[in-house]
């Protein structure tokens, strides 16, 4: 018996001994971070759709213009040197880049560019809409894109400001791949698609070294990018779902960034050392709409009050400390065209006077989907106490995120708490979400937020938009989009409140990371590590 | 003639070896079990208020894109239909295609199926090695300290939420003292260092011989065990103390102490031996459990195991992925329980 005491407690220390000393900094050539990385659906970048996946597609590809890592806000040459707009013809025509090579080691050719989007049209995956804007089909494509040596002539349809056309071309479907290497692992006609979901082809400051859904993405230094070979051989993305557990990786060293904290979470890293807390404002904005197929919400003085009744500087400045600021219009603040009024504050009795006057019945007693995770949740339930002031009852309904879509894309709720980030960096992008629907019938599906709520605007908005869509003139247009933004304001079944800040805690040897405003312009390339 | 071929037919039946019937029985069972189990599965993911298709395209893509991925998914034919199409995939080994990660299911189980039952496993031995003995004990001195201590370790076990206590742990082990592992299956430096032969890290490094490896993965892998160990103990050991309580009140026990028998005779010859039937169904349903996946435990310890694939899986009506985990999971249950009854007829001899 002791005999076998003692060799538990020998067992034991040992145990001990072994697993002790588990921790260490990571190395200074390879940046760790733990991220929730399972909203990625696929890594091609003809289908990828998702936050983390642009992420990835932002380090891992170039698109022929880019709002780049040096300066996230200036549309600046990426794979093309130069390029020359011809609005009267529709046409941009690009010089590549000389000496590009893929991760392959196969040159950057021409061709690259015109397969790569033929490949996206083609496959008509969830973000080939973007490109399509054009008036590209799979049989038209090889026509209005053409190579010539290192040059790409451009044509579309339609009538485009050329800083619209610009902006399309540097999103993330626009991505050129090495099409040599993508349809040599061609099956079944999918031009690569599968073989693209475990490997990269693009010409990034990253290759593609390994990839596990929901488990790990593991990014390696492409040493002959063109602007410079990235100081950091290795990023490690490391799922990590939840944020308390994040906190303690940092903390102890095992990550250097960590990006899904609560503000909680992301308070309690007040004086840390070691850590810093980086914010950097997001291009989403949140909203409250209301759905016109419900008849107590057409009235445009419903609308009209509920502006008044949100506490705007109230949930800022508690539960969404750091996460959001107050906001009220429809393209984010940090970006030409902008309109940074916030005309709006939280005032029940003006919100009252406002129903009282246009002989609203009250009582209105309205379903208000929201999806179950925070902030919204937390969000809701401030607008249901503040709403109610003015006699509007909210009835909240949580669910997925899947859910809360199915049933927003059906239009079948009644108000919506949700939000809306662009597909790219144009104001177009936003105004036709908000300020535009071509046709309101039941039929006529639009991933619009006016056709969901089932909201026609006015004719003269209508036009307005797509008068701005065609504005050659740039500031001219850019005050078209100010006015659309006050009109929306004024007249749309929608409450815009606040625009996403994003917090990223990191070990303050860490500097160069770039968050820009989506999750399309994160980059890794100038991270170093003092 | 009629009457006599009947005999003849009885005969032949009656002539067919006992395993061959048994077998047969529990092959029939297993597949009425798993059409019941897939149907059921099967009718909720298709009643459930979520689109599949928006979980694959997005919520901005077009309606023609929508349109296609529509009829790709089949969802334009009536349910029936859909239902018998998966049957017959299933019976190809084709557990078709994840709709959120856009690779084969039977791939994505084959990678996190492993991961739990590394950790079930791990989780298991400790539940049975502490729980069984403490359960003994419990019976033995009842009303003692020892009893009293085991009736808290098992209500704690019951009643204390594991996300505050796996938190605790990570926060504790992890954070203060580091003596683990942090979340993950292993550390950074040590992903894809040994090949993946079992899908088991602990097993792949040993046969690999690269006990760097073995080492770390032991330090990420104890402290989620012994959580999942100490919930699986709680029950076991309650179970165990229970069984126990009964026999030691039977009146063989009392003749054996009579007899002057030793009191470990007593306990672990006669009583302990008498409750190894119950005590088998007790810890294969723990293990079953442990095996469906421990979703909260698998989030803290960012562990990617069945049971967060399945409910992410459930949560965007994913639901190849949620049909291609409850056949795993179906298969554990039965498995599980055919290894119950091949061991009653070990323990109990009347059971053969």
């Amino acid at each position: 018996m002791f005999h076998f005491k003692t060799s538990l407690l020998a067992g034991l220390m040992a145990s001990t001994l072994a697993v002790a000393s588990v921790q260490a900094a990571t190395p200074d050539n390879m940046l760790v971070v733990a991220q929730n990385i399972d909203d990625i659906v696929t890594i091609d970048p003809a289908s990828a759709y998702e936050f983390s996946s642009g992420e990835y597609v932002a380090n891992t590809y170039d698109t022929l213009v880019r709002y780049d890592a040096a300066d996230t806000t200036v549309l600046a040459p990426a794979l093309a040197t130069e390029w020359r707009v011809d609005a009267d013809n529709k046409t941009v025509t690009f010089t590549l880049r000389e000496g590009v090579t893929f991760h392959s080691g196969n040159p950057l050719r021409g061709e690259d560019v015109v397969g790569s989007w033929k490949r996206v049209v083609s496959l008509d995956k969830a973000p080939a809409f973007i490109l399509t804007q054009l008036g590209w089909t799979p049989d038209n494509i090889e026509q209005m894109v053409t190579a010539e040596g290192n040059t790409v002539t451009v044509r579309y349809e339609g009538d485009f400001a050329p800083s619209f056309v610009l902006n399309v071309l540097a999103a993330r479907p626009a991505s050129i791949v090495d099409m040599q290497t993508v349809m040599a692992n061609e099956v079944d006609g999918d031009m690569g698609h599968a073989w693209m979901n475990q490997n990269s082809a693009g010409t990034g400051p990253f290759a593609l070294q390994s990839y596990r859904p929901a488990e790990i993405l593991t990014l390696q230094a492409n040493p002959d990018y063109y602007q410079g070979a990235p100081a950091m051989e290795r990023v490690v993305i490391q799922h990590n779902p939840e944020g308390a557990s994040q906190r303690l990786l940092l903390e102890n060293g095992d990550v250097d960034m960590a990006k899904n904290l609560d503000p909680n979470q992301i308070a309690g890293l007040d004086g840390v050392d070691g850590v810093t807390v980086e914010t950097y404002p997001q291009a989403a904005v949140h909203w409250v709409s209301f759905n016109q197929k419900v008849d107590t919400l057409t009235d445009p003085a419903v609308w009209e009050a509920a502006r008044y009744l949100v506490d705007y500087d109230g949930m800022a400045s508690s539960l969404l400390k750091g996460q959001m600021k107050v906001h009220q219009a429809f393209w984010p603040d940090g970006f030409p065209g902008a309109l940074t009024d916030t005309p709006f504050s939280y005032d029940p009795a003006k919100a009252q006077q406002i129903l009282a006057e246009a002989g609203v019945d009250l009582p209105i007693n309205v379903t208000l989907d929201v999806i179950s995770a925070p902030p919204f949740t937390d969000m809701a339930q401030s607008l249901q106490a503040s709403f109610a002031e003015g006699g509007i009852n909210l009835e909240i309904v949580a669910g997925t995120g899947a859910q809360v879509i199915t049933k927003y894309r059906a239009r079948t709720h009644e108000a919506m708490l949700l939000y809306w980030g662009p597909d790219f960096m144009d104001p177009h992008s936003n105004a036709k979400a908000f300020a535009f629907n071509a046709d309101n019938a039941d039929d006529k599906y639009a991933s619009t937020t006016t056709w969901r709520n089932a909201w026609m605007p006015p004719a003269e908005m209508n036009q307005k938009t797509m008068a701005a869509l065609a504005e050659q003139d740039a500031e001219a247009r850019l005050a078209m989009y100010r006015e659309l933004q006050q009109e929306t304001q004024a007249k749309a079944p929608f409450v815009i409140m606040f625009q996403a800040i994003k917090q990223v805690a990191m070990r303050d040897a860490v500097t160069g990371f770039v968050n820009g405003a989506t999750s399309d312009y994160v980059f890794y390339r100038l991270v170093e590590k003092e | 003639m009629a009457l006599s071929e009947e005999n003849r037919k009885g005969r032949d039946r009656a002539s067919l070896p006992p395993w061959v019937k048994t077998t047969a029985l529990t092959m029939g069972s297993i597949a009425v079990t798993m059409l019941g189990l897939l149907f059921v599965t099967f009718i909720i993911g298709r009643v459930m208020p979520i689109d599949p298709v928006l979980a694959i395209v997005g919520e901005r893509a077009s309606q023609s894109t929508y349109d296609a991925v529509y009829l790709e998914l089949g969802l334009d034919k009536p349910l029936v239909v859909q239902f018998a199409y998966y049957i017959w995939d299933v019976l190809h080994l084709d557990f078709g295609t994840s709709l959120l990660n856009a690779r084969p299911v039977s791939e994505d189980i084959a990678r996190v199926f492993p991961a739990t039952l590394e950790l079930a496993t791990l989780g298991i031995i400790i539940g049975v090695v502490i729980g069984v003995p403490l359960g003994v004990i419990a019976a033995v001195r009842k009303g003692s300290w020892t009893d009293q201590v085991a009736r808290v370790v098992a209500l704690v076990g019951y009643s204390m939420p594991i996300f505050w206590l796996g938190l605790m742990g990570l926060l504790i082990f992890y954070g203060i003292l580091g003596w683990v592992g942090g979340p993950g299956r292993v550390g950074i430096f040590y992903v894809d260092v040994v090949p993946s032969v079992t899908g088991l890290i602990l097993v792949d490094a040993a046969l690999d011989g690269n006990w760097d490896v073995f080492k770390n993965a032991f330090s990420h892998i104890i402290l989620p065990a012994s959580l999942l160990g100490y919930f699986s103990l709680a029950y076991i050991s309650r179970m165990t103390r229970s069984f126990m309580l009964e026999q030691l009140s039977a009146e063989y026990i009392t003749t054996a102490r009579v007899k002057g028998m030793s009191e470990w005779d007593v306990v672990w010859k006669h009583a302990f031996k008498n409750i190894r039937v119950q005590l088998v169904t007790v810890i294969a349903l723990s293990y079953a459990g442990l095996l469906e996946g421990s979703v909260l435990t698998e989030i803290i310890f960012s562990w990617p195991g069945i049971g967060s694939y399945i409910t992410t899986a459930l949560l965007s009506a994913d639901m190849n992925a949620v049909l291609g985990g409850t056949v795993v999971v179906g298969l554990i249950f039965i498995l599980l329980n055919i290894f119950s009854d091949l061991l009653y007829k070990v323990f109990d001899p009347r059971a053969k």
